[in-house]
């Protein structure tokens, strides 16, 4: 288990897939998480594996990767795997905090919902 | 045939591209551009409930819905065109509901910091000719505007600034992102902590550096001595900011203090600062209704009248306290980009929707009504993000009805059942 902050955003796969969301290249594009090479191995994981993301606001699978990011930050492509776990309070800006949300992220043997599976539980 | 076209994906409303009417295939356009005009699966029909109907049908029963909601919500808007966006205020005015636009999830911060402070900004092609110093703060344009750094800002080919190598490119971030490396210079911010260094920016600008302790928000005080000595002493300099300033900690105050820090540097040379804004057309979902009644994002007209408070009638807040009872869904995708606790009431009420393409609001969509792409099947005006505004075009036929047609048929139809 490992602590860090999670931001979401625009990556080049989810933006060109962002017409297509019913479709297995838009999934691929945005359940994912990056995270830091330390807490990729601090978490004992392979490329590919599950790890599940837990925040205040709720928890989500997504697979794991390993990117060039500062330990203890972590990165989930826009969308509705983000979405399960940001902070949806606006502070009177009608904007939810997408980013800098804390987050514990943890191996699991969990699937990976699709959007279809992701919308009928909320 | 080839021929030209205007790329209505995101902000940088590209005008250049090229498109293979037999090919159905573009060029010159990025990643973002080519699947734009490329063919996807579309919405094949309207839909009632899952059932397929003619566009009157599905436009009756949309109008039915509104008429009879107490105070329906009608969201999207990012994606069309300002003639849609102008009869949308005229419908949301007369079925007493809520406009709100995809701002209130991307840029709706910059808009309640400049309604404080104003916007120092220019325009994009002043940039490219003028700028010797870019800097990008929160924003990651080699991922969201592909052709931004090519066509303006990083590798462009300008009157003034003839190319790369007279341009000095900074990247403030709290990751090393595809421009980061980039950059001549990178800056790594921790997360959450922008304002504070754009307060220790100011400070050395204004010449009060013994107050600025040894690190600020993770960056060094020599680092951001040099930085700020880098601001002051360019000719033009422009700052591009993007949603790592609106969307963490501090939210609007972070663009505030970044507008501050522009208003000071033009006591010392000429900066702009410029907000990058995500779809083709979100600057006029803001821009058309500010013109219409005044106010560019969350408008309530349950009174009768424009009120504009975001706490409450913003999308995402409305949704959540529960306060509408049916939605309108336009050229946007509120149930994969709204988090859960809002998408859990889109699918409590009845929601219509209308887009060109099948997506997650379509899932939880009452009434679906398949339109028109702009750029590509139907023309009409959108402003760029420097708000420029920029005519896109129509080149192929289409059987599907464009944005502005459904809108014009559902206003005479709510008009019918208002009396």
């Amino acid at each position: 288990m490992v602590d860090v902050v999670l931001i979401t955003g625009r990556t080049l796969d989810q933006g060109a897939t962002v017409e297509e969301k019913l479709t297995e290249e838009y999934f691929k594009a945005v359940s994912y998480i990056e995270l830091s090479e330390e807490d990729f191995k601090a978490l004992g994981l392979q490329e590919g594996d599950r790890v599940k993301v837990k925040t205040d606001f709720g928890e989500v699978v997504v697979f794991a990767k390993k990117a060039n990011l500062p330990k203890g930050l972590a990165f989930i492509p826009m969308g509705p795997y983000a979405n399960q776990v940001v902070d949806p309070s606006t502070d009177g800006t009608g904007m939810p905090q997408f980013k800098g949300v804390k987050a514990v992220v943890e191996k699991t043997d969990e699937a990976v919902r699709s959007v279809k599976e992701l919308l009928e539980a909320i | 045939m080839e021929v030209n076209v205007v790329c209505t994906f995101c902000g940088s409303v590209c005008d250049d591209g090229l498109f293979d009417v037999e090919k159905f295939r573009s060029k010159r356009l990025c990643k973002l551009g080519s699947s734009k005009f490329s063919k996807k699966e579309r919405i094949k029909s309207p839909m009632i409930d899952g059932k397929e109907v003619s566009y009157e049908e599905a436009i009756a029963k949309a109008a039915e819905i509104l008429v009879n909601a107490k105070r329906p919500l009608l969201y999207g808007w990012a994606s069309t065109v300002n003639e849609a966006i102008r009869l949308g205020i005229i419908l949301t005015e007369k079925v007493r509901g809520v406009y709100d636009q995809c701002a209130s999830v991307c840029h709706a911060p910059s808009i309640l910091a400049v309604i404080e402070e104003g916007l120092p900004a220019g325009t994009l092609g002043c940039i490219k000719n003028r700028a010797d110093v870019v800097v990008f703060w929160g924003c990651n344009p080699m991922e969201a505007h592909p052709r931004h750094g090519m066509r303006y800002s990083i590798s462009a080919k300008g009157l003034l600034v003839k190319d790369r190598k007279a341009r000095k490119v900074i990247v403030v971030d709290v990751r090393e992102t595809r421009t980061a490396r980039q950059a001549d210079m990178f800056v790594q911010v921790k997360p959450g902590y922008d304002y504070l260094v754009f307060s220790a920016l100011r400070a050395i600008i204004a010449g009060n550096a013994d107050v600025v302790p040894d690190e600020v928000g993770g960056v060094s005080k020599d680092k951001l001595i040099e930085l700020a000595e880098t601001m002051k002493n360019a000719k033009y300099g422009a700052v591009f900011y993007g949603l790592g300033l609106t969307q963490s900690r501090g939210r609007d105050r972070n663009v505030e203090n970044a507008i501050k820090l522009i208003q000071l540097l033009n006591r010392y040379t000429r900066w702009v600062i410029l907000p990058m804004r995500g779809h083709y057309n979100v600057t006029g979902a803001g821009e058309v209704p500010a013109w219409e009644c005044g106010y560019q994002y969350a408008i309530d007209f349950s009174r009768g009248y424009p009120r504009f408070y975001p706490n409450e009638f913003s999308a995402v807040e409305v949704l959540k306290r529960g306060d509408c009872d049916a939605a309108l869904i336009i050229a946007s995708d509120p149930v994969a980009h709204f988090p859960k606790e809002a998408v859990k009431k889109l699918k409590e009420i009845p929601v219509i929707q209308i887009d060109p393409f099948p997506n997650m609001t379509t899932l939880v969509a009452n009434v679906v009504i398949p339109s028109a792409i702009y750029g590509l099947e139907a023309e009409g005006t959108a402003y760029r993000m420097d708000v420029i505004p920029i005519r896109v075009k129509k080149v192929i036929d289409t059987e599907y009805w464009s944005d502005e047609k459904i809108l014009e048929e559902l206003i005479k139809k709510v008009d019918e059942l208002m009396g």
